[in-house]
C-alpha cells in the first residue's frame, strides 16, 4: 500500500475568503500520513504593493492575506500535525515569518519551527540596466529606470529543504504557485529534483490546486447550463498524491462546489499556453495526454502528465511606475437617456481635446458595451433603447493632474451636462507597468532561514 | 444530406479565460464528446481571430486536447495592454471566454438533443 501525501489548498488569491480553509483542514484531520495546507496569496501586483508598503515601514510589505488568513487556521493545523506553506511573504517574508510566528505563539504553540524563504527580490543584485538587458517580450524597461520590484520565481526545491530541516510554517516571497504543493510533495516522498515525470505530476497536482475553488466549482457555474450547489460554502480543493505520482483530485465533503471532469478541465488549461510546454522553475509540464476518470463522487483521477526538464533562465517579473489611471461614471436613465449620455460622453471628449491634448480618454457604456468593448459595438451602433446607461470615462497618464482634470469634467457634468445625470463616482489609482525577465540561475540564490523563538 | 442547424458555441461547450500580460487564453471545452468533431473543423485559429478582429489580434494559436475533448486558443494582444495597462475594466479579458461562446457553428440537427439546455440533467457531462 503506498504512502498517500494529501494537499489542501486554503486559498487562491490574496482576496479570496478568509474561512475557506477551515473544512479543508478538518478534512486533512481525519486522515493520516503526511498532509499540507498550502495558501497562494500572492498576484504580481499584490507583490508590487507590498513593495511600496515595505518602503513605507519596514516592518510591513507582506501579504494582507496573512492576518485575514492564518489566525484561524494555524490553531487547528498545527494541532492536526498539518504543515502550512504559503506565499505570504511578499516582498518581506522575514517579517511574514515574524508574525506567523507570533501568531502562532498566541494561538498556543509557543516552540514551532517557521521558515522563511528569501531570494527571489532581484532589487538588490540587479541593477535597472541588467534587468533591462534580460526583458523578455518587449522594451518596457528600456526607458524607464524606476524599478518599484523585481522578483523571481523561485522553485520547490527550497520548500522542500525547509520541510526536511523539520519547518512546521514555511513562508516565502515569490515562487510559481504550482511549487507551493510541489515542494512538500518532494519533501514527503523523497523525489528528487531531476525525477522528471514525478516533478510533472506533482505540478499537475499544484496547478490544479493553486486558484482554490476554481477547481472545485468556483468561477464555473453558469445557472441551467452548469449549476453548482453551495457555491456560498465552497468546499477548496484537496489532492491526494502517491509516491508514484498518481494523483486524485477532491474536495471536502459536506461542502458545496463540484469536482468533476469539466471543473478540473478548466483548471487544466487555466493560464496554459501551449498544453506541451508549461514552464515552471522545477520542470517543464506536458498535458497534452492527459485523461480524467472518475473516482467516486466529487473525486476526479488525473493521469498522463508527463514532464521534461526544467528550463535554463528563471522567469522575473519586473514592475515600473507608470502613473496614474483616473476613471469617472455617471448614469443617465429613462426616456431618450443613450442620446443624452452620447451627450455627455461627447462633451467630455471635446472639452478635454482643448484642456489636455495628450490624455486619451476611453468612454465605456457600462451594460451596452464595456467589457467586451469595440469588440460588442463600436461607437454603440445598433443598439435599442436601454433603461439605463452609466458612462464610464477612463485616462491614464504619468502627469496626475492631467487625469485629475478628465474627473472634474465628468464631476461637473451635473450642472453642465445633457439632463438627469446622476451617482457621479471618481477614483485615481497608481498603476504599475508590469514586464518579465529571463534570469539564468546560477545569479539566484535561494535562501533557508528559520525564525528565532524566544523561549 | 444531414440537415444542420445553426447554434452559438454556448450550447455545446464551456470556456474559461486566462491571461498573461497581453496574451489570453481560452479553454474551451466540449460539453459531450460527440460536438468535438464539429468544433474542430469549423473553430479554426482563423475564425477565432475573425471574431476577434475589433482587437487586431496578433497571433491566434489553437491546441488541441483529444483527450479532454477541449482546445486551447492563445490570443495575442487582444486585452488591450493587459491588467496592468488597459484602460478598459476588464483587462485580464476574464469576460471574453463568453464573447468566444457567442461564436455560431452549424451543428447537425440530430445532434441537438445532446445539447446541455436539451436534457433534464443539465450541463452534466456523461462519465468516460
Amino acid at each position: 500500500m503506498q504512502q498517500l501525501v494529501r494537499i489542501g489548498c486554503g486559498a487562491g488569491f490574496a482576496g479570496d475568503r478568509a474561512d475557506a480553509a477551515l473544512p479543508v483542514i478538518a478534512e486533512l484531520a481525519r486522515h493520516g500520513g503526511a498532509r499540507f495546507l498550502i495558501f497562494e496569496t500572492l498576484a504580481e501586483r499584490t507583490l508590487a504593493l507590498c513593495q511600496l508598503e515595505r518602503r513605507r515601514d519596514a516592518a510591513r510589505g507582506f501579504s494582507p492575506a496573512l492576518e485575514r488568513m492564518l489566525p484561524q487556521a494555524l490553531g487547528p493545523s498545527l494541532a492536526n500535525g498539518i504543515r502550512i506553506v504559503g506565499n505570504f511573504g511578499g516582498a518581506n517574508p522575514r517579517a511574514a515569518g515574524a508574525r506567523v510566528s507570533a501568531l502562532a505563539r498566541a494561538a498556543g504553540f509557543p516552540s514551532i519551527r517557521v521558515a522563511v524563504i528569501e531570494g527571489d527580490d532581484l532589487t538588490g543584485s540587479f541593477s535597472a540596466e541588467e534587468l533591462a538587458a534580460r526583458e523578455a517580450d518587449g522594451a518596457l524597461l528600456a526607458d524607464r529606470p524606476r524599478v518599484v520590484a523585481a522578483n523571481v520565481y523561485l522553485g520547490a526545491l527550497p520548500i522542500a529543504q525547509a520541510l526536511d530541516q523539520g519547518a512546521d510554517v514555511v513562508v516565502t516571497g515569490r515562487v510559481a504557485d504550482p511549487s507551493l504543493a510541489l515542494g512538500p510533495l518532494m519533501h514527503a516522498h523523497g523525489w528528487d529534483w531531476t525525477d522528471w515525470g514525478r516533478l510533472a505530476a506533482g505540478t499537475l497536482a499544484g496547478h490544479l490546486l493553486e486558484c482554490g475553488a476554481q477547481m472545485t466549482g468556483g468561477y464555473f457555474a453558469d445557472p441551467g447550463w452548469k449549476d453548482v450547489p453551495g457555491l456560498g460554502e465552497l468546499g477548496y480543493p484537496i489532492a491526494e498524491v502517491a509516491a508514484s505520482g498518481e494523483l486524485i483530485v477532491t474536495k471536502p465533503a459536506h461542502c458545496g462546489g463540484v469536482v468533476d471532469a469539466r471543473t478540473v478541465s478548466e483548471q487544466i488549461l487555466y493560464e496554459i499556453h501551449d498544453p506541451s510546454a508549461y514552464l515552471t522553475p522545477d520542470v517543464v509540464l506536458d498535458i497534452t495526454d492527459v485523461e480524467l476518470a472518475p473516482d467516486g463522487p466529487d473525486r476526479v483521477r488525473v493521469l498522463g502528465g508527463r514532464g521534461k526538464p526544467r528550463p535554463d533562465k528563471l522567469k522575473a517579473t519586473v514592475f515600473v511606475e507608470s502613473g496614474v489611471l483616473g476613471e469617472a461614471e455617471i448614469s443617465y436613465a429613462g426616456p431618450n437617456a443613450l442620446p443624452r449620455a452620447r451627450l455627455a460622453a461627447d462633451t467630455v471628449k471635446a472639452r478635454l481635446a482643448r484642456r489636455a491634448p495628450e490624455l486619451a480618454i476611453r468612454v465605456d457604456a457600462i451594460g451596452l458595451a464595456s467589457v467586451f468593448g469595440n469588440l460588442a459595438t463600436s461607437n454603440w451602433g445598433g443598439i435599442d433603447t436601454p433603461p439605463e446607461v452609466r458612462l464610464r470615462f477612463a485616462a491614464q497618464h504619468a502627469r496626475r493632474e492631467l487625469v485629475e482634470l478628465l474627473l472634474d469634467e465628468v464631476e461637473a457634468l451635473y450642472c453642465a451636462g445633457p439632463a438627469g445625470g446622476a451617482g457621479v463616482r471618481r477614483y485615481l489609482t497608481p498603476r504599475l507597468a508590469s514586464a518579465s525577465c529571463l534570469i539564468e540561475r546560477e545569479r539566484v540564490m535561494p535562501k533557508i532561514t528559520f525564525v528565532e523563538t524566544s523561549t | 444530406m444531414r440537415q444542420k442547424v445553426e447554434v452559438p458555441l454556448h450550447r455545446l461547450a464551456h470556456a474559461r479565460s486566462g491571461d498573461k500580460g497581453n496574451r489570453l487564453n481560452i479553454a474551451l471545452i466540449c460539453y459531450d464528446p460527440a460536438f468535438y468533431d464539429t468544433i474542430s473543423e469549423q473553430v479554426s485559429a482563423e475564425r477565432v481571430a475573425a471574431h476577434f478582429a475589433a482587437r487586431q489580434p496578433g497571433d491566434v494559436v489553437r491546441y488541441e486536447l483529444p483527450k479532454l475533448f477541449a482546445f486551447n486558443y492563445v490570443l495575442d494582444r487582444v486585452l488591450e495592454g493587459g491588467v496592468n495597462a488597459s484602460l478598459g475594466l476588464d483587462g485580464h479579458g476574464k469576460s471574453l471566454s463568453f464573447f468566444l461562446l457567442m461564436l455560431k457553428v452549424e451543428l447537425d440537427a440530430a445532434l441537438l438533443g445532446r445539447c446541455a439546455d436539451q436534457r433534464p440533467q443539465g450541463g452534466t457531462r456523461d462519465p468516460y
